[in-house]
């Protein structure tokens, strides 16, 4: 998977206007060739490892774990990669295929500004210019972000159409490149968009679950039970499912942003509430309404408020591989401060969707069980929300 | 023959191109498509082109994204835009009429019930700006079911194999986008569309249009020299929303708009 045009199944593809569909096609042969470039590789595990200070830890949280009385959880601790998230392993990918293209220019659509940090990121490592496109209400929330991309010496370009949010920020990212193709490499920063990209950027993310996997034999002498990661686009929780799909005995789920709750409508869930359709050059399940319109999400996190998801998961779905659940806003948020108070790790409000239903999880099974969840990234970026919910002026 | 066919054909026996405007269905009001197509045949419109809204088109400029979000504000739907095409075609069964948009409404509607449901209405081709045809087959069948034709792009990027693909592919005509970059963009490149339309015709016998950043009577006239038509979209759009206030005020700076263009191509 996916096959030879980027089809998971009935998803993925290439759904583009004719001006890019050449300048995939040359994407896709020169990351063919650098897949197979041991040179290349060299490089990226090289990077991986002394750039972004791989491999991540993997923590088990006994005192957490102990507390919910359940299963034994464990951490990947992605938090503590440089630029604080999962984004950079994928970054770091790119970058070097956007240097071996000869590109000089980088672009990057981002929501809660990880990704655009992490291209930043690259950018300056790399001399290249850099250009992030990020949701009006974005630029609004996640303000640190911004500012860090702005001390890497990237532009920000408020995106004002639409919803403002992160979908309209990946509009925005392919008018650029449609317009700068020639000397400008789109880094899109998670598993969608049109083929090569869900393939490619799943590539680059699954270092975590090889890690992983590893890191619990040595740990546990045993396959975990169950791997739970949050889903926005999806590229952390494919990054971890990747190496254990062939491990039947290990159940995947990825946690949804559920907002107000899914039965309101209000909600970034279109893997748990949502249908297939055509959106942003794949097909893959999506928020619509009944005329085939994008409508708009609703997640505390901005990560996680995008209405569609990786082509690769609209598949796991439905040949039922993984299960796809919600975490509401106000349980990723009591599970933010649990974590934070019991371990003594302050989690991204992203990945807090995971930890809300991993820890539900955990309690229905036996303390000689084991899950991993993926801690995709650190929640500095979101302690101005968590204030302004509680009240606080910082 | 189609209508698409008839229309290329007779304006190719008096030496004339196709006049192709463009607007957003249902910008700035539902009410105000139906005159305004009717008004821009009396200006000089050969082939009518009429823009389905979508909340995300990833292929537009600022202009018609904001034409967009004007229809969608009165939930224009692509129902209502075959609504609109039948309520023309009652009294204008000649001119034919292309729907622009994005696939996901249309996937939405299941594309055999589109098909049926825009051929009774009166439609005559359909451009789908993020369907190439690798993934387009299964919309092309239902399409040529009922006599629509599948318009595809090509692009300053598509290579010679492409447009060697699409040329066997397409009906009605092919639309060249003139340059890369989205709609209403500025920079026109001449030479670079004559070469590309010369190499374009090598491959294809059908009629080829050219679009993107044709935005006046000069513009209209040094394409209209190599191509059989010339579709202009942003700045019609453009004065819909300058006077989106006024009917009237709307189709009298379109047609003028037209206007000038017809008479500068008819000099060619
Ligand atoms: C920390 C963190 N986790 C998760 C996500 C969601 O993205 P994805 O589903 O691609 O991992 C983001 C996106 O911004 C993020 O910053």
């Amino acid at each position: 998977m996916p096959d030879e045009r980027g089809h998971f199944g009935i998803y993925g593809g290439k759904f583009v206007a004719e001006t890019l569909m050449q300048p995939l096609e040359d994407l896709r042969q020169a990351y063919e060739k650098v897949k197979h470039d041991k040179t290349f590789q060299a490089q990226f595990d090289h990077d991986l490892a002394h750039y972004v200070g791989r491999p991540s830890p993997l923590y088990h949280a006994e005192r957490w774990s102990k507390q919910l009385g359940g299963a034994q959880i464990y951490l990947k601790r992605e938090d503590l990669n440089h630029t604080g998230a999962h984004k950079i392993n994928n970054t770091i990918g790119q970058g070097l295929l956007a240097r071996y293209m000869g590109k000089t220019r980088i672009i990057a659509e981002t929501g809660a500004g990880q990704h655009g940090v992490a291209s930043a990121t690259v950018a300056a490592r790399f001399g290249m210019e850099c250009v992030v496109y990020m949701g009006a209400d974005d630029v609004q929330r996640q303000a640190p972000n911004v500012f860090r991309m702005k001390l890497l010496g990237a532009t920000v370009v408020p995106v004002t159409s639409g919803s403002k949010t992160l979908k309209d920020a990946l509009n925005e990212a392919m008018r650029d490149w449609v317009t700068n193709v020639d000397n400008t490499f789109y880094i899109i920063g998670t598993v969608a968009g049109p083929h090569p990209y869900p393939a490619m950027v799943r590539d680059f993310q699954a270092i975590i679950g090889r890690e992983a996997k590893r890191q619990i034999m040595q740990q546990a002498g045993r396959l975990p039970d169950a791997l739970v990661a949050c889903v926005g686009g999806g590229s952390n929780a494919i990054g971890l499912f990747h190496d254990f799909l062939g491990d039947e005995s290990v159940k995947l789920y990825g946690v949804e942003g559920g907002g107000d709750g899914v039965e309101t409508g209000r909600h970034a869930a279109p893997l748990s509430a949502g249908k297939p359709g055509v959106l942003h050059g794949n097909r893959t399940y999506l928020m619509e309404d009944v005329n085939g319109q994008i409508i708009e999400t609703h997640s505390i996190s901005a990560g996680l408020d995008y209405p569609g998801v990786g082509p690769e998961h609209a598949w796991l779905k439905d040949c039922g591989r993984a299960t796809y659940v919600a975490a509401t806003d106000k349980e990723a948020l009591a599970a933010f401060h649990e974590v934070t108070r019991t371990e003594g790790i302050i989690p991204a409000l992203e990945s807090s969707h995971a930890l809300a239903y991993g820890a539900k999880l955990a309690k229905t099974m036996k303390p000689d069980q084991i899950i991993i969840i993926n801690l995709s990234g650190r929640g500095d970026k979101d302690i101005n929300t968590i204030a302004r919910i509680e009240g606080i002026t910082l | 023959m189609s209508r698409l066919a008839t229309r290329f054909s007779d304006l190719k026996k008096h030496h004339r191109k196709a006049l192709i405007p463009f607007i957003t269905a249902g910008d700035p009001h539902p009410d105000v498509t139906v005159g305004l197509m009717h008004d821009m045949v009396k200006a000089g419109a050969d082939i009518l082109e009429l823009g389905v809204p979508f909340s995300d088109p990833m292929a537009e400029g600022p202009v018609i994204q904001l034409a967009c979000e004007r229809a969608l504000k009165h939930n224009v739907s692509l129902r209502d835009v075959l609504g609109m095409v039948k309520t023309f075609r009652k009294t204008d069964a000649a001119t034919p009429i292309v729907l622009m948009g994005y696939l996901n409404p249309v996937e939405v509607m299941g594309y055999r019930v589109f098909a049926k449901a825009a051929a009774e209405a009166g439609v005559d081709g359909v451009i789908v700006v993020d369907l190439p045809p690798e993934e387009g087959a299964d919309l092309v069948v239902e399409l040529k079911a009922h006599q629509l034709d599948m318009i595809f792009l090509l692009a300053p990027t598509s290579t010679p194999e492409r447009m060697a693909m699409i040329g066997a592919m397409a009906s009605g005509f092919v639309y060249y986008v003139s340059l890369k970059g989205v709609t209403g963009a500025a920079s026109l490149d001449v030479q670079s569309v004559v070469d590309k339309v010369n190499q374009i015709r090598q491959n294809t016998k059908i009629p080829v249009g050219v679009g993107f950043g044709i935005r006046d009577a000069d513009s209209a006239r040094k394409i209209s020299a190599v191509a059989d038509a010339v579709i202009v979209g942003s700045a019609v759009v453009q004065r819909v929303a300058d006077n989106a206030g006024d009917a009237r005020k709307i189709s009298a700076s379109v047609c003028e708009l037209l206007s000038s263009m017809r008479t500068a191509m008819d000099k060619v």
